[in-house]
């Protein structure tokens, strides 16, 4: 059977399937001028604020990086502090061996996503809840693993070797940085929900039986994400080493909390969404900004919104505007007619 | 002879302890429709799980084409010519009506692009969605989550399109526009295996009946032949009847 012959259809003309050109054309072009922008920005204002801008950078990527696990393949992972933890600690590796921190980034992406490889056969042996206990005991192992290591600082954490001499350049270079790993964890995560995968993912999201038995290769797909998830928060845990000049401690840096940074974030943002990341990072970084001096307050406030957004726009911020105005920076969706 | 399009061999499912199918033999030549009939807890939806590898054989083997296909994926399955719809449809809720179709024509068929678009689209015209096409699929009523079912088989380009329980829960206004898509696709040569309970629909389509009780085939024949025959109403009314 092929296109033309599906049984008992006429030769009838069909209707034209768009996606959203112009929406698509907008959103792009925005996107590249709101880059642009920021890449301008060492130039234009102080340090301080690119400094803290590299935090907001991070945090889209890590946001970005959980919502194409859970959002679009249906992974509920609390265990991807393994792989910003890997990023910080391979950067050192990297760096020792005369590999500058910039280019470095981007080695051990490519090392984590090798690494994360054969700990998909592990972890895709869990389902539900238990994948997600599963990553991060995993994410434990591969913490107690690394703190063995003397030469990488023990359980005391370390200080990278060979860092740009110039402040103002090493900051300016460190902000270029975080700006290229979110662009890329953005802008990638959208280009694959362009892309036949992306279909496929959003399909094994809603049912994996139903994808299976439509020729989704799901453990495939899964695999995919799972590996491209890794190496984005690998990108992301070396953006923060970076900016600190080091890991202060493996806890820190394998952390449970930065898995529940990303839950945060994506849920107040818009889950299933490629703006919704963002705008919660956005609003993490904001309420962060102006409430983390507040001491216990700082947790009250972030768990009010947190519950706030789950009862009253389970959507997330973006999730519940894009669903009212049918708006979209980043469209995915394929319309048929008009 | 010609050999036939789907053979299934001394086919066993079970589920720890429990054996829910047990030595079943099948054999559908191209373009027949086979009916499958039987009570509760026979094992019909299983077979044709087993037959699509949504549930692993334990014993026996599924042939399509003659080659082997017992340990090969449902995904792979589907690839290779196994369409198949569930009894509670499962729509993927997030996407569109069409794009639901499209998951079909690109991944099952393995088209591309415009290729694919039109696949998907021919699929929902013959099922009557085309309508619907930009409707979220998880908005939609029980009889188009039915032909959507039904849409996002044919979009896989079946060689084999397994339909399990498609009228059940519709009206008989609502039953007889699916049986009436069913027959033209059984028309146009297609190889059907179809569960279902509303037996009036299914002889309307159907060139042969198989009766399943207990997870063993009772009865395979000319479906009015099979409907009154002794086995039919016991596997029905229980041993008294027979």
């Amino acid at each position: 059977m092929t296109a033309q012959t599906v049984p008992g259809t006429e030769a009838t003309a069909l209707p034209a399937v768009h996606r959203s050109r112009r929406a698509t054309v907008l959103g792009l072009t925005g996107t590249a001028a709101v880059l642009l922008a920021m890449a301008a920005l060492p130039y234009l204002v102080d340090s301080g604020v690119t400094g803290q801008l590299v935090k907001l950078c991070y945090l889209v990527a890590l946001a970005s990086m959980w919502n194409l696990l859970t959002g679009y393949a249906g992974m509920m992972s609390m265990g991807q502090q393994a792989f910003i933890g890997l990023g910080a600690y391979l950067l050192f590796v990297v760096n020792d061996h005369g590999v500058n921190v910039y280019a470095g980034t981007l080695v051990v992406s490519a090392l984590v996503a090798l690494l994360a490889w054969p700990l998909s056969y592990l972890a895709f042996r869990l389902r539900g809840g238990y994948f997600a206990v599963g990553t991060w005991v995993i994410a434990e192992v591969v913490r107690l693993i690394v703190v063995r290591f003397d030469s990488l600082g023990a359980a005391s954490g370390r200080s990278l070797s060979d860092v740009t001499a110039d402040p103002v350049l090493r900051r300016a270079f460190t902000y270029w940085l975080a700006l290229a790993v979110m662009a890329a964890a953005v802008l990638g995560t959208y280009a694959m929900l362009r892309s036949r995968l992306g279909l496929g993912l959003q399909a094994i999201r809603d049912d994996d039986t139903a994808a299976g038995s439509l020729g989704v290769d799901v453990t495939r797909g899964k695999r995919t994400v799972y590996i491209a998830a890794a190496a984005g928060c690998a990108a992301a845990g070396a953006v923060i080493c970076v900016n600190s000049l080091g890991v202060a401690s493996p806890t820190q840096i394998f952390g449970v909390q930065y898995s529940a940074l990303m839950v945060f974030m994506v849920i107040i943002g818009g889950i299933g969404t490629v703006e919704g990341p963002v705008i919660g990072a956005l609003a993490y970084f904001l309420l962060d900004k102006y409430f983390a001096q507040s001491g216990v307050w700082y947790l009250v406030v972030v768990g009010a919104v947190a519950i706030a957004v789950s009862l009253y726009l389970p959507r997330g911020l973006w999730g519940t505007f894009a669903q009212r105005t049918g708006w979209a920076v980043f469209p995915v969706r394929h319309t048929v007619g008009r | 002879m010609t050999a036939p399009l789907l053979r299934v061999e001394h086919l066993a499912v079970s589920f720890g302890e429990l054996r829910v199918l047990e030595d079943v033999d099948l054999a559908v030549p191209k373009g027949q429709a086979v009916g499958i009939v039987g009570p509760n807890g026979a094992g019909k939806s299983t077979l044709l799980s087993a037959v699509s590898g949504v549930e692993r054989a334990s014993a026996g083997t599924v042939r399509l084409a003659g080659r082997d296909v017992t340990r090969v994926s449902a995904a792979e399955r589907c690839r290779l010519g196994i369409g198949r719809s569930f009894q509670i449809p499962r729509p993927f809720v997030d996407l569109t009506v069409f794009e639901n179709a499209l998951v079909g024509a690109e991944r099952g068929a393995g088209l591309r692009g415009g290729h694919a678009r039109e696949l998907a689209l021919r699929s929902l015209e013959v099922t009557g969605l085309l309508p619907l096409a930009n409707k979220s699929a998880g908005a939609l009523p029980l009889l188009a989550r039915k032909r959507l079912e039904l849409a996002r088989a044919l979009a896989t380009a079946p060689e084999v399109l397994l339909l399990d329980e498609i009228a059940g829960g519709l009206t008989e206004g609502e039953a007889e526009e699916l049986v009436a898509t069913v027959l033209s696709l059984k028309e146009s040569g297609l190889t059907i295996l179809w569960i279902e309970h509303v037996v009036k629909a299914l002889v309307q389509v159907v060139d042969r009946l198989v009766c399943l009780a207990s997870g063993r085939i009772r009865a395979d024949g000319d479906p009015h032949e099979v409907l009154a025959g002794a086995e039919v109403a016991e596997v029905y009314l229980g041993g008294a009847a027979a």
